[in-house]
Order: structure tokens, then sequence, then C-alpha cells
């Protein structure tokens, strides 16, 4: 581990990723135990057409919930949402979640950068960003915007990922707090999670 | 960033000065918009901005017009148009006369589509498509039904996807990087400027589009919206919006029923 910022009062954990990122979720997500003290958001670049795949497949693996997204779901602690294909996933103050159609940033909607900017906003200190593997540029400017807002950045260790790209640009560019493999960020998650 | 104090003004200022109200407007994707503008314009200083928007209507009108979001596609998500195809477009069929209205229709697309398939039931002879938009610059591309040609192969595979099986060229002259949808699909519209805030209901219709747009608008706005459509709606008519939007929160469960797996309710009583 980096540095050790203590994480404290942790209520969303936001998980980018795009190329590669799904096995590196199926890595950590089956293995979170229930209940966690904090919401786990999941916001992955995809095909249109896998629309409903992603969601069976982590719902299928893991024991936390996953809740489906509709535009302004309240968003709890102790569940699992993930942005769904085609629209941008945004955090409004009165803790629901809203989509949007806007066009598409880094060739990309759902974007990470647009999602973690909004989640930073609202969340400030008690978000922790994690970005995983892929093969582009997004997500970078996000963790910025968590890190300025005084929250935790976690970056998936490139070398453990399948595409490093991602996490690479990520990593020249912030100074994440973590750089962890798959089995580090589970216990990472494991550590702040409150119920334990 | 805009600070959210600095969102709070301009939404006042707009109001009180030209009388549209972005109050009830989604905080987080309006912020961003607004954001996108303010920069895109070359502002550094937000009372510039502020003073510039209250003093000039023209750039006012500008603003309004860059934070709407205008995306759209002609058979966006076509499992949906599939539906209305398979499902709804019969049960209308019977009726001596079909009213249509497509409330946030943005530069036309989903109307021309619509109009597509009523052409291809048979029914777009007894049709009428009122199509209409806060955004009057949206409404302008709308009713020229001339769109992007670098669009039109996704939108022939959407329309494919949608159940559609006429060769889909044969609807529009590609000219310039354009295309220009045939003026006989575009007989039956009716364009104009409705903003969903304000203005009341303004006829009684069999099918009601308002996609993508209630997303925009917080959860006491989303109810107006509603109601008022609910107004607009002729018993056994049809209400469909966005794949993640839902009248859920808005209104009785016991008026609507919701329709095959798509977000379709159909008004079962008065
Ligand atoms: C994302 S577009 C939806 C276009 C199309 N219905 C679709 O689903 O592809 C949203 C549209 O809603 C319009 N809109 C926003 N606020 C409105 C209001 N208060 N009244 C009417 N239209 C509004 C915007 O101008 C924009 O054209």
């Amino acid at each position: 581990m980096e540095k050790n910022k203590r994480v404290t009062n942790c209520k969303v954990v936001i998980i980018g990723g795009s190329a590669g990122s799904l096995q590196a979720l199926l890595q950590i997500l089956p293995f979170v135990e229930k209940p966690v003290s904090f919401a786990i958001v999941i916001v992955v670049h995809r095909k249109h057409s896998d629309e409903q795949t992603l969601e069976s497949l982590i719902a299928l693996k893991s024991k936390v919930i996953v809740k489906d997204v509709e535009d302004k779901v309240k968003l709890e602690s102790g569940y699992i949402y993930i942005a769904p294909s085609n629209y941008h996933l945004l955090f409004e103050r009165n803790e629901t979640l809203s989509l949007d159609t806007s066009e598409k940033i880094n060739y990309s909607r759902p974007s990470i950068d647009v999602s973690f900017e909004s989640a930073a906003e609202i969340y400030g200190d008690q978000l922790v960003g994690i970005l995983l593997s892929g093969s582009n540029s997004d997500g970078t400017v996000g963790l910025k915007a968590i890190q300025t807002a005084g929250g935790i950045t976690v970056v998936q260790n490139p070398l453990s990922a399948e595409m490093s790209f991602m996490p690479n640009n990520a990593i020249l560019h912030t100074h994440p707090d973590y750089i962890l493999s798959t089995d580090e960020i589970l216990e990472f998650l494991k550590d702040i999670n409150k119920e334990e | 960033m805009i600070e959210d104090i600095e969102l709070e003004t301009l939404i006042n200022d707009v109001y009180e000065y030209y009388g549209f109200d972005f109050g009830s407007y989604s905080r987080a994707s309006l912020k961003r918009r607004v954001n996108r503008v303010f920069y895109l314009d070359g502002f550094k200083d937000f009372p510039d901005f502020l003073s510039k928007v209250r003093t000039d209507p023209e750039y006012c009108k500008r603003m309004i017009d860059e934070i709407t979001v205008n995306v759209t596609e002609m058979f966006r998500d076509p499992s949906f148009y599939l539906t209305l195809r398979k499902e709804i477009l019969p049960l209308l069929g019977t009726k001596p006369f079909i009213r249509i209205w497509h409330a946030g229709c943005s530069t036309g697309e989903e109307v021309y589509s619509m109009a597509i398939m009523l052409k291809e039931a048979g029914l777009l002879h007894k049709s009428i498509l009122y199509a209409t938009d806060i955004n009057t610059t949206v409404l302008e591309t709308a009713k020229s039904g001339i769109f992007p040609l670098r669009m039109i192969k996704d939108y022939a595979d959407n329309y494919r996807d949608s159940g559609g099986q006429q060769d889909f060229s044969d609807y529009y002259i590609a000219n310039y990087g354009f295309a220009k949808f045939n003026e006989s699909l575009s007989e039956k519209m009716v364009f104009s400027q409705h903003n969903l805030v304000s203005d009341t209901s303004f006829n009684e219709f069999d099918l009601i589009l308002c996609r993508n747009v209630l997303i925009y608008f917080d959860n006491n706005l989303q109810k107006r919206v509603v109601n008022l459509f609910d107004d607009s709606l002729a018993v056994l008519g049809f209400l469909a919006l966005g794949t993640k939007e839902t009248i859920k929160y808005s209104i009785s469960q016991t008026k609507y029923k919701q329709f095959a797996k798509e977000k379709i309710w159909r008004k079962i009583k008065e």
C-alpha cells in the first residue's frame, strides 16, 4: 500500500472500469460479505446490446443485492447499483440517482469521469473511488475530482489488470491513495466496512 | 465548476426576467449543462455570465437551447418500437382517427420513426402527430426532416431491429452529408413550442410519448407532468416513457396498467 490515508466514514464506493473490468469485478464482488455499510455503485463501459447481462451476472454471483437503477432511485447503503448502458449516471443532493442522455464523454456513455465528478460533489470525503482495468483514459479526471473533494482513490494495480492503460493513465496523472490488486481491493473493502 | 448558489441565482433570474422556470429540474444534470455553456462561451466570471443572460434575450435563448439535452435517435431502443408496431398500433388502428403527442420531441427523429411505422401499418393517413418541445431551435430541425447522413446506418439497423422490413433508404434522399426524409412522412406532423413546466393540456390523445425528458425533472415536477399527460389522454390511451423512467411515483397505479415489459402504460379508467 502506498500511503495510509484512513477511510473513516464511507457512504459510497464508486467503481469504474472498461475493457477487462468485468473479470476484476467478478474477483471482488462475489466475496464481499453482507451487510455492507456503504452503497456500491458500478460504472462500466459496455455495448448497448448487453443491456441486462451485466446486472444479471453480478446479481447472480454476489451476496449483496443489486438494485435496479431507474431514474431517481434512492441510493441506500447495503446495495449494489449498476449504471445502465447509454445513460450518464449522476448523484443528487437528496441521495437519489438521476440519469442523463447528454453527449458521450471520452466516447462513453455512461462516462466514468461524469459519475465520479458528480459523486465527488455530493459525497466529498465520504466517497471512495476505485478505477479498474480498461483501455481508454476515462476515469482519470474523475479520480482527480474525488481527491480534490477529499475522498479516497484506489487504482487497480496495472500488473494485475487485463488492460493496463486506464489504471496507468490514472496513476500517471493523479496520485492515488492506493494501488491494489483485486485481492487487495477486496481486503480494502472489508476494512472500510463498518458492519463487520 | 460553478457553485450551487450561483446556479440558484441563475434559475431565479431566468424565471424573473423571462418566465422560464428551471426550479424543478434535476440539479446534477442542470449544473453540468450550465457549467458547460459557461465555459463553452468563454466566460470566466459568473456575474458576467449572469448579467449577459439578464440583459440579452437572444443570449438567454441560446443558453436555454444549450442547457436542454437534445440527444436523440431514430428507433431508439428498437424493442420499444417493436412493441409499438406489433401491439399498440393494431389497437389504435381500430379507431377512426389517431392522435399522437410527442412531448419533448427534440430534433424529431422519434416523430419520423413513428410516421414510418404508421405508414407501414396503413394508418398514417388517419393520424395526426403533434410534436412539441421547449427548445424552438430543435423544432426547426424537426420540421425540416433533415438529419446527418453519418447516423443513417445506425438508424437503418435500429429500424430493422424494430421489425422494419422495407428498404430504409426509400424514406429519404441523401445529399451533401444529410438525409432529407420524404415529405409524405411529415404531412401529418404539427410542430409547436410547448413547455411542460408551465403550459397546459391542449388536446386529447390516444398515445403520448415522452421519452427521456422526465429524467431531467425532480420528483415533484415529474408528478405534475404525468398528471398533465393524464389530463390529455383518452381512456384506453397509452403513455410511453423512456426505458429508465416510471410513472410509479407519480400517479395512482389503479388507473394505469403497464403494457408488456416496456415502459408503456394504458389508461384503464378516467
Ligand atoms: C433527450 S431529449 C429526448 C428526445 C426524444 N424524446 C428521445 O427520447 O430520443 C429531451 C428533450 O426534452 C426537451 N425539454 C426539456 N425541458 C422541457 C420542457 N420543460 N418542456 C418541453 N420539452 C422540454 C429538451 O429540449 C429536449 O429536446
